[in-house]
């Protein structure tokens, strides 16, 4: 479909849903080098899935972590010369720092300059180290 | 066989001394110990614990490590889940109170025996030179009465504010920058905030102890500690009692925390309240994870509460009922009459937080039962043995103190 990769990132297995989600968080409207957004592609896995090829792109482990908020069991593949230098299945960290906002008004963290932090309960609930309230993945906002 | 694990030999003593009074009492029973250094806490592998503690090597892990390091640690003793495995955190550095959810019996025991020697001599000189600062951002006149008693009575002098409208706070300053600011000036803070989580934040910016004297909805260890004081005190003991919780048990705080830290206790919980007012669910469920027995009902009568060792009244406020008319139908059911302790048992007494407004009735003043006044009273003892706890005072420092006064 496209040409292939020198450097840079594939994101696979993204629920068709979601694409435009991780789209948007990743800024791509600004990014300057090729990048390449497909939806709706067969998948024996999953059915319909979504992709994205960024030229040029290395994500860090924060940006991982944002990924993982948004959508869980994503596949990662870094590409360098042209060769898969990497690839993991993206999984939620056990620990969030300054990824999420604690939907709690009255928690700390959203009435100081401070980095929140959650813990991993299960797959699909985060809590607040703060407040200690618990929230569920599909209604999590990011920072 | 014991292992102890810590980073260097002065955490060592200190975790020695302060946090497992009960060590030497276990080294004497363990047939080897050993004191293990290790700065990579890595080297800790789920593995390696699970390995050694599998084949017979350890059955009990002292650790006393940095706060951070404590946090790594407490994640690995989750992912083994091995039960019977024993391992004890001592936090050290800062030894702050934020929670005592997590205090084991040990440790509450160790409070409760403190508490009890200070009720015994309460007047002493043990913090003269100290200053311990009072921080409350949101007014509370009974805990901080409290807390400023329990410092003056022990000889410490006392810095602070109660209204934080005539502070920095309120010209935007952050809470952080407070904490640090008063961290300049005092040995200890206690704080009072109105958001949830404040004192956690507040002990990590400081390495100066601060004790949680409530923030917002969420915690207020001196005030379990009392309670659990008075309960000890009264009965005797905190193991097998009938425990029976009335009124507003849905945003009442101090009924949350006493439910949870009572939970190593074998007790057996009577949550009395109208339905709008119930026990949240979550509480519910965490009794039926921690196989804590409970029952529920919605009648307040004096057959209902015959079988009670503890009867802890809360008030029904009004500003909770989104319904007036079902606040005027339950607000009079709640009220406990002096007519209604008739059938109740020798040792049962009557806690309240306080404030009471009209949920215990005057003439219960004079009955045997009631313990209100006196459990306000154990809020005194309970607060000089946290304020001395985290100023790294000991039970036997306090046992051998020559600064009784009177």
């Amino acid at each position: 479909m496209v040409a292939a990769l020198e450097n840079g990132s594939v994101i696979d297995h993204i629920p068709t849903d979601k694409l435009f989600t991780i789209v948007q968080l990743l800024d791509l409207e600004k990014f300057k080098e090729e990048v390449v957004i497909a939806n709706n592609l067969e998948s024996q896995v999953m059915g319909r899935k979504g992709l994205i090829k960024i030229s040029g792109k290395f994500f860090s482990e924060a940006e991982i972590s944002k990924l993982a908020v948004v959508c869980p069991n994503i596949r990662l593949t870094v590409i360098k010369d042209y060769k898969v230098a990497e690839k993991r299945e993206v999984t939620l960290p056990e620990e969030l720092t300054n990824i999420v906002k604690c939907a709690n008004p009255v928690c700390i963290t959203n009435n100081e300059p401070m980095k929140t932090v959650f813990y991993r309960k299960d797959s699909d609930t985060l809590k607040c180290r703060y407040c200690g309230k618990e929230q569920n993945l599909k209604d999590i906002k990011l920072k | 066989m014991l292992f102890v694990l810590t980073s260097n030999l002065t955490l060592f003593r200190q975790s020695y001394n302060v946090i497992f009074p009960s060590l030497t009492k276990i080294m004497h029973n363990a047939s080897f110990f050993y004191i293990f250094f290790c700065t990579f806490v890595r080297f800790l592998s789920t593995f390696w614990l699970s390995f050694l503690f599998q084949y017979g090597y350890v059955n009990h892990i002292e650790v006393a490590y940095e706060k951070t390091t404590i946090r790594k640690l407490k994640k690995i003793q989750n992912r083994i889940d091995i039960q019977e495995l024993k391992v004890s955190f001592a936090i050290m550095g800062n030894r702050s109170i934020v929670s005592i959810a997590d205090y084991g019996k040990e440790k509450i025991q160790y409070l409760l025996d403190m508490a009890t020697e200070f009720e015994a001599h309460p007047n002493r000189q043990l913090l003269k030179g100290k200053v311990v600062a009072t921080l409350f951002f949101e007014p509370s006149t009974r805990t901080r009465l409290s807390f400023e008693t329990a410092a003056n009575r022990l000889g410490a002098r006392v810095i602070g504010f109660t209204d934080p409208k005539a502070t920095s706070s309120s010209k935007g300053e952050t809470l952080k920058d407070t904490i640090k600011m008063v961290s300049n000036y005092a040995d200890v803070i206690v704080m009072r905030h109105s958001l949830e989580g404040a004192a956690l934040y507040a002990s990590e910016v400081t390495d100066v102890p601060i004790i949680n004297a409530g923030d917002g909805s969420n915690l207020h260890p001196s005030q379990t500690m009392l309670d659990l004081y008075s309960i000890y005190k009264t009965q005797g003991t905190l193991e097998n009692l009938n425990i029976y919780m009335v009124g507003d048990l849905k945003y009442g705080r101090t009924v949350h925390s006493l439910l949870m830290s009572m939970r190593r206790y074998n007790p057996t919980f009577h949550f009395i309240a109208p339905k709008e007012l119930e026990m949240p669910e979550e509480y519910k469920l965490y009794c039926q994870q921690m196989g804590i027995r409970y029952v529920e009902q919605q009648d307040f009568t004096e057959d209902t509460i015959a079988d009670a060792d503890i009867l802890y009244m809360t008030r029904v406020q009004r500003e909770r009922f989104t319904d007036l008319m079902e606040y005027e139908r339950v607000k009079d059911a709640y009220i406990l009459k002096a007519d209604m302790l008739g059938k109740c048992k020798e040792n049962m007494k009557i806690l309240h937080p306080l404030p009471r407004v009209n949920e215990i009735e005057y003439d219960v003043d004079d009955s045997k039962h009631a313990y209100y006044f006196e459990q306000a009273q154990n809020g005194l003892y309970a607060r000089e043995a946290l304020i001395c706890d985290v100023l790294g005072i000991t039970l036997e420092d306090i046992k051998n103190d020559k600064t009784i006064i009177g």
